[in-house]
């Protein structure tokens, strides 16, 4: 089985509770974290696009933005994967709803909004990026499956790539089937060599038939279990932030993504 | 470690939509040159535009062990992968190479919203989405590609792309990123993408909605004509199937400008052209035929005719066949790389339907009755929402 070993260079996280992968790692120290702003910052954006963009959009590009900057690369060179399992679920709501009582008054804006690019589109636009954009989706392997297209282009194209996996919380009737009841998003930087900016190796393996290890724990009542990003990702997240560890996520539903993260040598 | 890009084999390949049922019917009514637009008869509400339906999706049920899946998108993926014997040839793929070893990569734009936009109409007295359509599996992006991976039995690596009008366009650049790096073996790709309210209303709310049948690259045209499509290709190493027609590269870019308007200097779609090109290791004038995005918007049409005129020798054919079947949306790339595969194994460049007076941009490529000739080289255009650009290129095999 192919190992795919790429190195962090970048990270970036966002949940109403964490401000960034700082708060993160000082929460996991004990440490009180303030909370942050209400809506992600997206300082990238410019302020009228700021204001014009979805809270998918914001999120993914505030999470984003942090993982850029810790990676010192500039943006606009960047290749960049979006995952995310629901896209934008209060456009969803929205429009469904519109539709449902009259069709035709429609927002031409919140339509070309809920787009499932949207926020690779915005990035791009902001950064300036012409390099190739994707969004994807897994259901709640999408973190997983995106890890997996993110390091294979990267692998595959030798260039470093941006991969930003986040759903938002959801809303309405929509909202009885995504369960999504929390905003979580996180971003990678991740290169086919190490650099001076190089935090970790991680190491990448699929093992195939493997629904059983797959099959979610009974629920705990923790936060990170209302977002599929987080309830996916929390595990490597908490070995990001402790600085080793491995872990398996789904990349399909029967189809599992180890990874192995240690510090480069 | 870097691995060189080797073209992969497109061992079969289908294609459902307003023209019918498979390859034949589209071939057949390429050379008619006979469009499957109709007056709209879809929308929930009236909406005066023409419209690119597949007939009988409604009637294609799922098997009785998928019915978690059923809505109307994955009907007509159901029926889509029924086609040209598509499922006996991708459950072969499994048996040859093992579930596993079998990677899914299916673009879509609309996948399954159109339960959703039902689930609305039809609330139950609590505000919830009715108890028949309470299947969490259909109201996500993910829904086609996990029935159809569920339906083949897959269990490799699986994908939606979901990128607007270039989806299934950028599933061959996903799924040969995998094969190459040795994480599958074969890949099956496609899309599929229903007309639903979202899109027409969507559509009609930008004013990019023709109230006539489309008409691509003619100088009075009025705007799209929303369609839908399913297909599907099965991509192999070369030499799995060495006489199959082949992917031989891929471009993609973004534009860096607008969310749903392209750079008058198309500088977005030329980046992708170039790319695509490079990695096939093909010239310009080794083009025999390319089957354009053409979605009969202003602009879109503007900038890429422009791109065709400024790049290609005369020799070099040109066509949007989305006056044939509108615009798919999520599916185009899938379709009209199927159309442009068609082209390299049937000698027929497709005309540029529904112009009737050329924009005064198009290049003597343009292809506006449809020819007869060999073509060994074709393109396929696809650019999106957000600035999303592929382009695809094939080659026949060897003679």
């Amino acid at each position: 089985m192919s190992m795919l070993t790429v190195y962090l260079d970048g990270i970036g996280l966002w949940s109403p509770a964490l401000a960034d992968f700082a708060a993160l790692k000082a929460q996991l120290h004990g440490q009180d974290t303030p909370a942050p702003a209400v809506r992600p910052p997206a300082g990238l954006l410019p302020a009228n696009e700021r204001r014009r963009a979805p809270e998918s959009v914001l999120l993914a590009v505030e999470v984003a933005g942090q993982a850029v900057q810790m990676s010192g690369y500039a943006a606009a060179d960047l290749p960049c994967v979006f995952s995310s399992a629901y896209g934008d679920q209060l456009i969803s709501d929205y429009m469904c709803a519109t539709l449902a009582q009259a069709p035709t008054e429609l927002s031409p804006t919140r339509f070309h909004n809920s787009v499932h690019n949207a926020p690779a589109g915005y990035w791009t636009i902001a950064t300036g990026c012409h390099a190739a954009s994707s969004a994807i989706s897994a259901g709640r392997a999408s973190v997983g499956a995106g890890l997996l297209e993110a390091a294979s282009l990267c692998i595959a194209e030798q260039r470093p790539v941006l991969l930003v996996c986040s759903d938002i919380a959801g809303a309405g009737p929509l909202l009885d089937m995504s369960a999504t009841r929390v905003s979580f998003g996180c971003a990678l930087v991740m290169a086919p060599q190490a650099s001076a900016h190089s935090m970790y190796r991680l190491s990448l393996s699929l093992h195939p038939h493997a629904g059983d290890q797959l099959r979610p724990a009974p629920p705990t009542g923790a936060w990170y279990e209302d977002n599929p990003i987080s309830a996916s990702a929390w595990p490597l997240v908490q070995n990001l932030a402790r600085g080793a560890g491995e872990n398996i996520l789904a990349a399909a539903e029967t189809l599992a993504l180890r990874v192995v993260m240690e510090t480069p040598a | 470690m870097s691995v060189p890009f080797q073209p992969l084999a497109v061992r079969t390949y289908t294609a459902t939509s307003a023209l019918g049922r498979g390859l034949d019917a589209h071939y057949a009514a390429l050379v008619a040159s006979r469009s499957g637009l109709r007056a709209n008869d879809f929308s929930s509400a009236p909406l005066a535009c023409w419209i690119g339906r597949v007939d009988g999706v409604e009637d294609a049920a799922l098997p009785a062990a998928h019915a978690a899946w059923d809505c109307r998108n994955n009907r007509l993926a159901w029926l889509g992968l029924q086609q040209d014997h598509f499922l006996e040839q991708a459950l072969d793929a499994r048996l040859r190479y093992g579930a596993a070893r079998v990677a899914l990569v299916l673009g879509t734009s609309t996948a399954s919203i159109g339960a959703t936009e039902e689930g609305y109409r039809t609330l139950d007295a609590d505000g919830r989405i009715p108890p028949e359509l309470r299947r969490p599996l259909i109201h996500a992006p993910h829904s086609l590609a996990g029935f159809v991976a569920e339906a083949l039995g897959l269990e490799g690596p699986c994908l939606t792309v979901s990128t607007a009008c270039s989806s299934s366009a950028k599933v061959f650049a996903h799924a040969e990123r995998l094969i190459r790096l040795g994480l599958a073996d074969a890949a099956v790709v496609g899309g599929v993408d229903t007309l639903c309210d979202s899109v027409l209303f969507g559509f009609n709310a930008l004013e990019l909605v023709s109230p006539e049948p489309c008409q691509p690259f003619d100088q009075a045209r009025r705007g799209i004509s929303i369609g839908e499509a399913a297909g599907f290709a099965l991509l192999e190493r070369l030499d799995a199937a060495p006489q199959a027609p082949r992917l031989l590269g891929y471009g993609e870019s973004s534009d860096a400008h607008h969310m749903s308007t392209p750079p008058p200097d198309g500088l977005g779609a030329e980046l992708a052209l170039r790319a695509a090109l490079s990695r096939a290791g093909l010239r310009a004038e080794q083009v025999d035929y390319i089957n354009l995005h053409g979605t009969a918007s202003q602009k879109n049409d503007e900038v890429e005719a422009a791109l065709i005129a400024r790049t290609f020798p005369i020799h070099t054919r040109a066509s949007s066949t989305k006056g044939f079947t509108g615009h798919t949306l999520g599916a185009a790339g899938i379709l009209e790389a199927a159309l442009a595969l068609q082209a390299i194994e049937r000698g027929l460049i497709p005309a540029n339907l529904g112009a009737r007076t050329p924009d005064a941009v198009c290049g003597p490529q343009f292809a506006w009755e449809s020819e007869q000739r060999p073509v060994q080289v074709a393109l396929s255009n696809s650019f999106g929402f957000g600035g999303n650009n592929a382009c695809l290129v094939f080659g026949g095999a060897p003679a």
